[in-house]
C-alpha cells in the first residue's frame, strides 16, 4: 500500500519493536478468571439463603395462627397446589397465553418506542414538542389507561395490548434518546475525523455508543410491559380464555388461597427470570465488552 | 472553504517544489459575540512544508485545539486564509478516542470501511498497519484491555488507514509515562520518515517539541498568535535527553515563560 516497512527488514535488529513488546507485556494486566462453577456457586448461595429465610418466615406466620389456614396457607400447601395445576395442564395453558401476549405487546412496544426514539433524536422540533411528554407518559400509571382502552376496544386482547404498548414504549424511547444524548463528544469528533457522515455516523458511531442506555430502556420497558399486562389481565377478562391474570381473579372469586398465591409466585418468577436471564445478561455482556465492569 | 481560498490554491500550485502542505494567513477565530466574545486565534500565520515535521508549543489558552480543528476542517475560521494541499488531514487526540465497542483491528478497519475500501483488501491493510505499530498480537483486544500507549498506537494505525498525507496531533503523548513516550517518539519519527507524511504536532512540552520537530513554532496565549520560530538543527540521532535538545528547549522555554508572564495580573 505504501512504502512502509518494519525496521527489521531494513537489516537492523528491530530494537524499537522489541522494547515496545516488552512494555506491552508489562502494561497488560494479567487477568485471573475465577472458574465458571465457582462463579455460579458464589452468586447462587446468598440468593438461596435469602429464599430459605423468606419461606421460613412465611411458615412461621402460618404456624402462629394469625390467619386461618384456608386464608393463609403454608408454603408446602401452595407449592403442592402449584404442582397439581402444572400436572393438570392448567398452568401451562394460562402461562402460554400470558407469555404470548407479553411477547406481542413487548415487540410492538419496541417497534413503537424505537420509531419514536429515532424520530425525536433526529428532529429538534419534534424533541421540543414531545420530549417532555414522553417522560410524562412514563410516570402515568398504566392502569389509568384501561377505562379508555375498554371503551375503544371492548373487553378484548387488543385493549390489553394497547395498554401494554402505552406502558412500555415511553421507557424504550427514552432509553434510546438519553443514550444518544450522552454519546461522548470525543467519539463524535473521532467519527467526524474519520469521515462518518449522515447514516454512517448513526450506524458506526451514535447507535453503538447509545447501546448501553438503550438496553437499560428496554429493560425498564419490560418491567412496565409486564405490570401493564398483569393489570390488564385482571381487568379485561375475555370469556373462555384462560391466562395468568384470569386464574388469579378466579382464585379470588372462589376464595382459593393456595391457587391465588401459587399464581402470584408464577408472576414473580416470570418477571425475575426475564429480567435476570435476558436483560441483565445482555447488559452485563455489553458492559464487560466495553470494560465498564470488572470481568473477573 | 471559500472562493478566496480556492483562488489562492491555484496561485500557489504554480510553484510545486515549494508548495506548502498547510498555509494559514491571518487566521482569526472568535467564539461568541459582543461583549462575551473570546478571541481564540488572532491573525495567525503558519506555513508547513510538504513532508516536514512542525511542532507548535504554547501555554494554555493559545488556541491550539481551535487551530487543529480549523486545519482538520472540523471548524471554520472567523476570517483569514486556510490552504491545505494533499487532501483532508487526519487528527489524533490526547485520548486515543477509539470506539470501545470495537476491537483493535475493527477500530482500524472502520477507517477503511468509511472510505469504501472493499472488505478483502481491508483485512490485509489492517494486518499491515497493526504490524507497523507493533500490535499484531493484539488485534482481537478491545481498547480497555490495552495500555494508554498501545491505544495511541492503535489511533496512529487508524489515522494511517485514512491515507491522509497530513497528520495533526493534539498533545498525543501528554498522558503517557516517560518510558512509553520516548518509545512512541521513535515510532512516530520512523513512520513520518518512511511514509513521507507532513506532521503538525501540538504540545505543552518544549523538550518534546525540540526532540521531534524540524521547526518549533511558539504561540502566544489569549489570543493565539505565532510569536517566534526556531529551526531545530541537530544532526544525528536526537534523544529527549540530548544536550543540544536541552539547550534549545531552554531558550524556547524562556520565551514561553515571558508569554505566560504577560498574563499575570498584579
Amino acid at each position: 500500500m505504501r512504502p512502509l516497512r518494519p525496521l527489521a527488514e531494513a537489516g537492523t535488529v528491530d530494537q524499537l519493536g522489541t522494547q515496545l513488546a516488552g512494555l506491552d507485556t508489562l502494561e497488560i494486566p494479567s487477568l485471573r478468571r475465577t472458574p465458571r462453577v465457582r462463579r455460579i456457586v458464589d452468586a447462587a448461595w446468598p440468593k438461596l439463603v435469602a429464599l430459605a429465610i423468606a419461606l421460613g418466615a412465611w411458615e412461621l406466620v402460618v404456624l402462629s395462627g394469625w390467619k386461618p389456614p384456608w386464608l393463609l396457607p403454608s408454603p408446602s400447601t401452595v407449592f403442592g397446589e402449584l404442582w397439581r395445576e402444572f400436572a393438570a395442564g392448567d398452568l401451562v395453558a394460562a402461562v402460554s397465553v400470558t407469555l404470548r401476549r407479553a411477547a406481542i405487546g413487548y415487540a410492538l412496544a419496541v417497534l413503537v418506542g424505537g420509531i419514536i426514539g429515532v424520530l425525536v433524536v433526529r428532529s429538534k422540533t419534534l424533541r421540543a414538542a414531545v420530549g417532555s411528554l414522553i417522560t410524562g407518559l412514563q410516570t402515568m400509571p398504566s392502569i389509568a389507561w384501561f377505562p379508555l382502552a375498554i371503551l375503544l376496544f371492548q373487553l378484548s386482547e387488543t385493549a390489553i395490548l394497547f395498554v401494554v404498548v402505552l406502558g412500555a414504549a415511553p421507557s424504550i424511547a427514552n432509553g434510546l434518546i438519553s443514550g444518544v444524548d450522552h454519546v461522548p463528544p470525543l467519539l463524535l469528533r473521532a467519527g467526524r475525523v474519520l469521515g462518518a457522515q449522515g447514516l454512517a455516523k448513526y450506524r458506526h458511531v451514535i447507535l453503538p455508543a447509545a447501546l448501553p442506555a438503550s438496553v437499560a430502556g428496554l429493560k425498564q420497558g419490560w418491567a412496565f410491559a409486564w405490570r401493564s399486562l398483569m393489570a390488564g389481565e385482571l381487568l379485561v377478562l375475555i370469556p373462555g380464555q384462560t391466562s395468568v391474570g384470569a386464574q388469579l381473579q378466579f382464585s379470588r372469586e372462589f376464595s382459593d388461597a393456595p391457587g391465588l398465591i401459587a399464581m402470584m409466585i408464577v408472576i414473580l418468577v416470570i418477571g425475575i427470570v426475564v429480567d435476570v436471564v435476558v436483560f441483565s445478561t445482555v447488559e452485563r455482556s455489553i458492559r464487560a465488552r466495553r470494560g465498564l465492569v470488572d470481568v473477573a | 472553504m471559500s472562493a478566496v481560498i480556492a483562488d489562492r490554491d491555484r496561485a500557489v500550485s504554480s510553484a510545486p517544489t515549494t508548495a506548502p502542505a498547510i498555509r494559514l494567513e491571518g487566521v482569526t477565530k472568535v467564539f461568541g459575540r459582543g461583549a462575551d466574545a473570546v478571541v481564540a486565534l488572532d491573525g495567525l500565520d503558519l506555513t508547513v512544508d510538504v513532508g516536514s515535521f512542525v511542532c507548535l508549543v504554547g501555554a494554555s489558552g493559545c488556541g491550539k485545539s481551535t487551530l487543529l480543528n480549523i486545519v482538520a476542517g472540523l471548524d471554520a475560521p472567523t476570517s483569514g486564509l486556510v490552504e491545505i494541499d494533499g487532501g483532508r488531514p487526519t487528527l489524533i487526540f490526547q485520548e486515543a478516542a477509539l470506539f470501545p465497542w470495537l476491537t483493535t483491528a475493527e477500530n482500524v478497519e472502520l477507517a477503511l470501511r468509511l472510505r469504501g475500501v472493499p472488505s478483502r483488501q481491508r483485512r490485509e491493510t489492517v494486518a499491515d498497519l497493526l504490524d507497523l505499530v507493533h500490535l499484531s498480537g493484539f488485534a482481537g483486544k478491545r481498547p480497555h484491555e490495552l495500555s494508554g500507549g498501545m491505544r495511541q498506537r492503535v489511533a496512529l494505525a487508524r489515522a494511517l488507514a485514512q491515507e491522509a498525507r497530513i497528520l495533526l496531533l493534539d498533545e498525543p503523548f501528554g498522558a503517557l509515562d516517560a518510558i512509553t513516550r520516548d518509545l512512541l517518539h521513535e515510532e512516530l519519527e520512523r513512520i513520518w520518515r518512511d511514509a513521507g507524511l507532513t506532521i503538525l504536532f501540538v504540545t505543552h512540552n518544549v523538550r518534546e517539541a525540540v526532540r521531534l520537530g524540524q521547526r518549533v513554532v511558539l504561540l502566544s496565549s489569549r489570543p493565539g498568535r505565532a510569536v517566534a520560530e526556531f529551526p531545530v538543527v541537530i544532526g544525528g540521532e536526537r534523544r529527549i535527553e540530548s544536550p543540544e535538545v536541552s539547550a534549545l528547549a531552554i531558550t524556547i522555554g524562556q520565551q514561553l515563560s515571558e508569554q505566560v508572564r504577560r498574563h499575570a495580573t498584579t
